[in-house]
């Protein structure tokens, strides 16, 4: 068995929520050490989510997601001996992880500057949510409101209709990605050049990154696009249409002439296809709204699935719009095991999503469920930092380690 | 010192945006990268607008200009077999190929994992599809509307009884492309240790699915929950929602009840408008959310109505609500805050009006991101990969251009 690509590397997790706990996930699920930092006295908010229902923290789904693989330990760094203790453990590792406002790490003496003094070649991760420098560096943001202020929402909504929005955490979890990325970049850096530094994901930058669509159609024409719906002015056909049954739609996309050619097969050369309207894709684009309603004529008579079938089977883009149920049963992501069960000790299974980079020869994987509150603080404090068990029991009834 | 990835040598077989974006970022960070072609036609997104000086050609495509710059450019048709026989040529020397097959073309022209391997066994191969190597879609085709779709991005966008809307553009594709980064960082990674190449397989589709949503079949499994489109909020504690101001939208979104409180203590200017307080419907602020969102939208209404995204931004950030304008482009490509912190680059074509392009995504103390090279013309770099780097004879060069391989 091949060696996993981080094993052997440490990494300090301060983070809550999703930015920074989703990229120390990826590095887990790919084998390094990767110990989140909690505190009783403020909680992970994952772990009280929608979807847990006791007040138990240790019952949360979404936190059993996200921090599989990883390590748990408390402590109150309002307590300088807690500070004291978690600068020991950053000196034996690799990189520190945070998502806090700009200021909090500096507050706790912790900043990449105090940082380099412990070891000189530590690699820091912050996720600011605008950055921190610029006007709006102190504007707290979550996720979802992200793509409100990086200009993702106001395009979303029915066509010239109201604003409606992402509705989602799509910007953090992107910020995740780029994170994760950017970690192993310095990761490889140190390996080559023997230093270390601190890198930023300023969420919103890393949003902006993926959307460069309407900042170049800004930038070049100075227009700035509205409510979208689901139109593109690259494709007539691009819409999700009603099918057969309660709330059921199908996505149908064509691009080439020869799709719109094989579409027209699958569905059987009705007339309607001949009519000047739709003789060419730039007339198809002009009458899409016509054109949309004679497909939902046809699409309504079957299931998603159906319509998939029909349709791939001529090579057109199609897909059901799969809600959580549908996903969990999809033949294709059953097959492609998109979740895999784990057991937990205080939930029993847990059914999570699986590792994400799929890699042949060191794929990575879910060796241990999310960690309980503390479990692990006798192995870092006693094992890696050599404290004994008296010390370590002083500590926790100080509620330094809490 | 040289960049991270200087002397990594990437071969990018793959167009739109997927396969390209993840070369912009291995290139951005010193890598080679060699983005090869379909002769005449070239990469797909030559073709979308929006077209400098609003002329359609395939050099003044805005999008690919963005993605390929700092990259070299050759054309082949990896289709025809003597192509096939310089591909594999090319990949001899190469540390990374990114493409985009699909697995039974890839297959049929014996240019899969396998063939690879043999030509190069520390090859690292990443391919990128719709849905994978692998399972009874694997040869589906696809488009961000539909692999959205089925990742359940798009069932819980838009308004209960009307059609799933897609998130714009091609995020989607995004997600896939930094994704694929990540996972080259993780075999190189390996590598050093292993020295092995490896075959990495990535789905556009799970992108979304386990990345994205995955975590919500969890919860599905766990719980039961559903979560079905709810137009412009979300359900949970009141508010997390997009509600229209004077001058356009904001969007409300409050974890804690302490930052709620704040905001109906601006409202009712320093203190809990008494409409609110008295409400017992109002305690709780789940059970409002979810029954009596509507009611709560409606009496916020006047206040808001009275002012302006700009204003309430202001008030919001003193009192540390969380609150933020729903900003459109304009505001955004102009914000003084991103343009001080020198966020977007500029592309300038051949005496055209320089245009703003995203800059990079992450910064870093230490690693150079610069992208010094402008995207290459079809066929730029051809003369130098095949005859200078490769050893090809310019009488080759020359049957091959008549016989379209290149």
């Amino acid at each position: 068995m091949s060696i996993l690509p981080l094993e052997g590397y440490r990494v300090i997790d301060f983070g809550w929520a999703a930015a920074a706990p989703r990229a120390t996930c990826l590095l887990a699920d790919m084998g390094a050490e990767v110990i989140k930092v909690e505190t009783r006295k403020r909680l992970d908010p994952v772990r009280f989510g929608p979807d847990n229902l006791t007040r138990d923290p240790e019952m949360d789904p979404l936190f059993h997601s996200i921090n599989r693989n990883k390590l748990s330990i408390l402590l109150d760094l309002t307590h300088p001996q807690a500070v004291e203790l978690i600068k020991r453990l950053i000196k034996i590792s690799d990189v520190v992880v945070e998502n806090f406002s700009p200021g909090v790490m500096k507050r706790f003496g912790l900043d990449y500057d105090m940082l380099k003094k412990i070891k000189p070649d530590i690699i820091m991760t912050s996720f600011p949510g605008v950055g921190s420098e610029g006007p709006l560096s102190d504007v707290v943001t979550y996720g979802p409101s992200l793509a409100g202020l990086a200009g993702l929402d106001s395009m979303v909504g029915y066509e010239n209709e109201r604003v409606l929005g992402m509705q989602q955490a799509y910007a953090d979890i992107n910020a995740a990605l780029h994170g994760a990325f950017a970690i192993q970049i310095a990761l490889y850096h140190r390996e080559r050049y023997g230093e270390g530094q601190h890198i930023e994901v300023a969420q919103i930058e890393a949003l902006l990154s993926t959307m460069p669509e309407p900042v170049i159609t800004y930038g070049m024409n100075e227009k700035a696009l509205g409510t979208l719906g689901n139109f593109t002015h690259m494709m007539a056909v691009h819409n999700n249409y009603r099918c057969k049954g309660e709330d059921k739609w199908v996505s149908i996309a064509i691009l080439t002439e020869e799709e719109w050619e094989a579409f027209c097969r699958a569905i059987g050369n009705p007339p309607w296809i001949k009519v000047e309207d739709f003789a060419d894709s730039n007339k198809r684009l002009a009458n899409r709204k016509k054109l949309d309603g004679l497909i939902s004529e046809w699409t309504i008579t079957k299931t998603p699935n159906e319509v998939m079938e029909i349709l791939q089977r001529e090579g057109v883009a199609a897909t059901p719009c799969e809600d959580t149920e549908d996903r969990f049963f999809d033949q294709h992501f059953q097959e492609r095991q998109i979740l895999v069960d784990v057991e937990h000790p205080a939930t029993g299974v847990d059914w999570i999503p699986n590792v994400i980079c799929r890699l042949s020869e060191t794929p990575g994987g879910i060796r241990r469920p999310a960690p309980l509150l503390g479990e692990h603080n006798d192995y870092v404090f006693g094992d890696l930092l050599g404290l004994s068990k008296d010390e370590i029991e002083r500590l926790i009834q100080d509620k330094i380690i809490f | 010192m040289d960049k991270t990835l200087a002397g990594i040598k990437v071969v990018e077989l793959a167009q739109f945006i997927s396969g390209p974006y993840c070369g912009l970022l291995l290139s951005g960070l010193g890598a080679d990268v060699m983005k090869i072609e379909e002769p005449n036609v070239g990469d797909i997104s030559r073709r979308c607008g929006p077209f400098l000086g609003d002329r359609p050609h395939p050099d003044r495509s805005g999008l690919f200009l963005h993605l390929n710059r700092n990259k070299r450019g050759i054309t082949l048709d990896t289709k025809e077999n003597a192509g096939r026989k310089i591909l594999l040529n090319l990949l001899k020397d190469a540390n990374v190929l990114i493409e985009d097959m699909a697995p039974q073309l890839a297959e049929s022209l014996k240019l899969d994992y396998p063939h690879l391997q043999e030509v190069n066994p520390q090859l690292i191969v990443v391919s990128i599809t719709p849905f994978g190597q692998t399972g009874p879609y694997k040869d589906h085709n696809a488009y961000a509307i539909n692999t959205s779709a089925i990742g359940g991005m798009s069932s819980i966008i838009g308004e209960p009884k009307r059609e799933p809307l897609t998130p714009p553009f091609s995020l989607g594709h995004f997600q896939t492309g930094i994704i694929a980064a990540n996972a080259i960082m993780f075999a190189l990674m390996a590598s050093r240790r292993n020295g092995t190449g490896q075959h990495i397989d990535i789905s556009e589709a799970e992108s979304w699915a386990i990345f994205h949503t995955g975590n919500v079949v969890s919860a599905f499994v766990y719980s039961g929950r559903k979560r079905k489109r709810t137009g412009h909020r979300t359900p949970g504690p009141y508010p997390y929602t997009i509600l229209p101001c004077k001058d356009g939208y904001v969007s409300m979104i409050a974890l804690r009840g302490s930052e709620w409180k704040r905001f109906l203590e601006i409202i009712g200017d320093g203190k809990m408008p008494e409409w609110y307080a008295r409400d017992e419907r109002f305690k709780d602020r789940l059970k409002a959310g979810m029954q009596y969102a509507d009611v709560l939208d409606h009496l916020l209404s006047p206040w808001l109505m009275a002012h302006t995204r700009e204003e309430i931004f202001i008030r919001c950030r003193e009192k540390h609500v969380p609150f933020t304008p729903v900003r459109n482009m304009g505001e955004v490509v102009n914000c003084e805050h991103l343009n001080q912190r020198k966020y977007f680059e500029t592309i300038e074509y051949q005496g055209e009006k320089p245009f703003k392009c995203p800059g990079s995504p992450v910064r870093f103390s230490q690693s150079l991101w610069s992208l010094k090279r402008p995207a290459p013309s079809l066929a730029e770099h051809n003369t130098e990969v095949y005859c200078d780097q490769l050893g090809y004879s310019k009488e080759e060069i020359v049957q091959w251009r008549r016989l379209n391989i290149i």
